[in-house]
């Protein structure tokens, strides 16, 4: 990419070359959090994480409003201060050193263009800060505007663009003085959502062309499944399960992930053991529940269970089933359309099969 | 749309007339020859008073002095008030609540409590009256104008902005220089402007600290105890009026366009 090359001058946010991170230096991360945590008062919005983030890594946090993902943004923007532990960005100690020492870049959730300025000027700001001079910055902020498909929109105002044209100018403002993390904070939030699902593919395209590490909080867990390498769930203040999206989808460590990350089945472990699985807190997404035809014989090494529905709701592609069978276990099935139909109050015969119950490794 | 009926129609010309028709009279009686009373209609008409002002010195020296010390308290206002402003908009700390109602409490405080209370204070620290005595009583309610401005303006720039900036490499001081100061500064000009106002044409204050000087409105009210050459008062008057009233009218034009821009701006 040479949209956005030979930028800075200032010392004090160092810009490495674009490229070189990923090839010649694996072994250090490109953040890592050991211990960290971040008190207001009472309230620990950071409680003893640690993580570490591979360079060129796209990282989702992920975690409902008041997590703690945020504020370990924040953390690593320099925004906050941790009140313990150790932070470190490229095996630099940044605990201290303020936003403007460190060589990373935010997309805020509101953008945060500046009204004042031109769209040009709010990209080439970082490197007027940065004593670039007026020529090549605007060249530079004219090839990043480019880079987000907004070329020729330098003499707009903020207020004249659209949310999604406006994200647009946030990235390109970020990306322009080359960061070594760029930091995103539920940058889709704003958006409506097919232009929501367009960012979601062209940032991860930018983030592999540019082979950069983005960090990503987000509250929505499909969006950090389609994009994220690697995801962490936070939950008060903790992270409690990090992996890549089909193991943090496929094998919830702990209740709240099963639940928060595409509300999966909690099946106690007395009720698992009856289904044939192993007699563990046991985790049974919707979709590996089979909707049996009447009458049909149960496959070879399924669990059958008889129940009755206590609620359909119709989403599409699927439609969501509640059952509950007599000893009282309470299931979510999907149903692909074209499966049958099912009505409120239907007896009805389920088979799960025995590798679909996943034992949750966080649980007793 | 409807229409206001015509008795209120009445009233709200009868208010107009009530506060405008005296500033009418002040412009009249600019042109009168009859120099001990105001009597009506004017025997007759002269600019002869516009002259006369001209040749006094102790006119030019009171407006001087008046525009020196507005100048003066201005400028001591919008750095106070805007730094005042800057601590208290956001920062959660305690006792920030008494502190912005301290601050505020000069301009809803009589004048005259004001007045006596520096004119003590000057007296008891046996601070001698000066040009500084009037500055400092005048700053005390013009940086209640120019901080009451700012921090309403400052409440309305959003904090990412400032960190934005700062994430975007600027220090400090480059934040308050490029982003900060274009978002509030129509906001400064008009509490800027107001302030100018306000010390203009201060009377009571200005009395318990001025000592022997003479602002312009020390000046005046001297000047209507004499019983001769009457209309120059008047002349002068209306030099207030124009000095006021301009600043004001412009304060408020820009400070509506600059609701426009912030309104805008998100």
């Amino acid at each position: 990419m040479g949209a956005v090359r030979g930028a800075a001058r200032r010392p004090q946010k160092a810009v490495p070359p674009m490229h070189a991170t990923l090839d010649t230096v694996p072994a250090t991360p490109a953040v890592r959090f050991q211990g960290v945590a971040r008190h207001f008062g009472a309230i620990r919005a950071v409680d003893g994480v640690d993580l570490s983030i591979a360079p060129g890594e796209f990282f989702a946090m992920l975690g409902p409003s008041g997590s703690g993902k945020t504020t370990c943004l924040r953390l690593i923007a320099g925004f906050e201060q941790p009140d313990a532990g150790h932070i470190e960005i490229f095996g630099e100690t940044v605990e201290g050193l303020p936003p403007y020492r460190r060589a990373v870049n935010t997309v805020f959730q509101d953008y945060a263009l500046f009204p004042h300025l031109s769209v040009g000027d709010n990209v080439a700001y970082g490197l007027r800060v940065r004593g670039v001079a007026r020529a090549e910055r605007a060249r530079l902020a004219r090839e990043a505007l480019a880079l987000v498909k907004l070329a020729g929109m330098e003499t707009r105002r903020p207020a004249q663009l659209s949310g999604g044209q406006r994200q647009r100018v946030a990235l390109a403002r970020a990306l322009v003085v080359r960061p070594k993390v760029l930091l995103l904070d539920e940058p889709l939030g704003a958006l409506d959502l097919k232009l929501r699902e367009e960012m979601q593919s062209e940032l991860k395209g930018l983030q592999r062309a540019l082979g950069l590490t983005f960090v990503f909080v987000t509250h929505d867990q499909g969006e950090a499944l389609s994009m994220a390498d690697r995801v962490a769930v936070f939950n008060e203040g903790r992270i409690v399960q990090v992996g890549p999206p089909e193991e943090v989808y496929e094998r919830p460590a702990t209740r709240f992930v099963a639940g928060f990350v595409g509300s999966a089945n909690v099946l106690e472990p007395a009720q698992a053991a009856a289904l044939g699985g192993a007699a563990r807190v046991s985790s049974l997404r919707p979709e590996k529940i089979v909707l049996l035809a009447p009458g049909a014989p149960a496959p070879e090494g399924t669990g059958v269970v008889e129940a009755s529905v206590t609620d359909v709701s119709y989403q599409g592609p699927v439609r969501r089933v509640a059952v509950r069978d007599a000893r009282g276990l309470a299931l979510v099935v999907a149903v692909p359309a074209g499966a049958g139909t099912v009505a409120l109050g239907q007896a009805v015969r389920l088979a799960v099969p025995a590798g679909a119950l996943q034992p949750m490794e966080g649980e007793p | 749309m409807t229409r206001a009926s015509l008795p209120l129609k009445a009233a709200a010309l009868g208010g107009l007339a009530f506060l405008h028709v005296p500033l009418i009279f002040i412009l009249l009686y600019c042109f009168t020859t009859e120099e001990r009373s105001y009597a009506f209609p004017p025997p007759g008409y002269t600019l002869k008073w516009f002259a006369v002002v001209w040749d006094r010195a102790d006119i030019w020296a009171a407006i001087g002095l008046s525009l020196k010390v507005a100048v003066a308290a201005t400028a001591l206002a919008l750095v106070l008030g805007t730094l005042a402003a800057g601590a208290l908009a956001r920062a959660k700390f305690f006792g920030r609540e008494p502190i912005s109602l301290l601050l505020v409490l000069p301009i809803a405080l009589p004048g005259i409590v004001t007045g006596i209370a520096l004119r003590q204070a000057f007296g008891l620290m046996e601070i001698p009256f000066s040009f500084w005595t009037i500055v400092i009583g005048h700053a005390t309610f013009c940086i209640v104008v120019v901080y009451n401005n700012a921090v309403a303006r400052l409440r309305r720039l959003s904090p990412s902005l400032i960190e934005a900036s700062m994430d975007l490499g600027a220090d400090a001081f480059q934040t308050f220089r490029l982003v900060v100061l274009p978002n509030i500064g129509t906001a400064l000009l008009a509490g800027g402007m107001l302030a100018f106002a306000l010390s203009f044409d201060e009377v009571i204050v200005t009395t318990f600290t001025a000592g022997q000087q003479s602002t312009l409105p020390i000046w005046m009210l001297s000047e209507l105890i004499r019983p001769r050459q009457r209309p120059v008062t008047n002349v002068v008057a209306v030099m207030i009026i124009l000095v006021t009233f301009l600043p004001i009218l412009a304060a408020y034009y820009l400070t509506r366009e600059g609701e426009a821009v912030a309104g805008s701006g998100k």
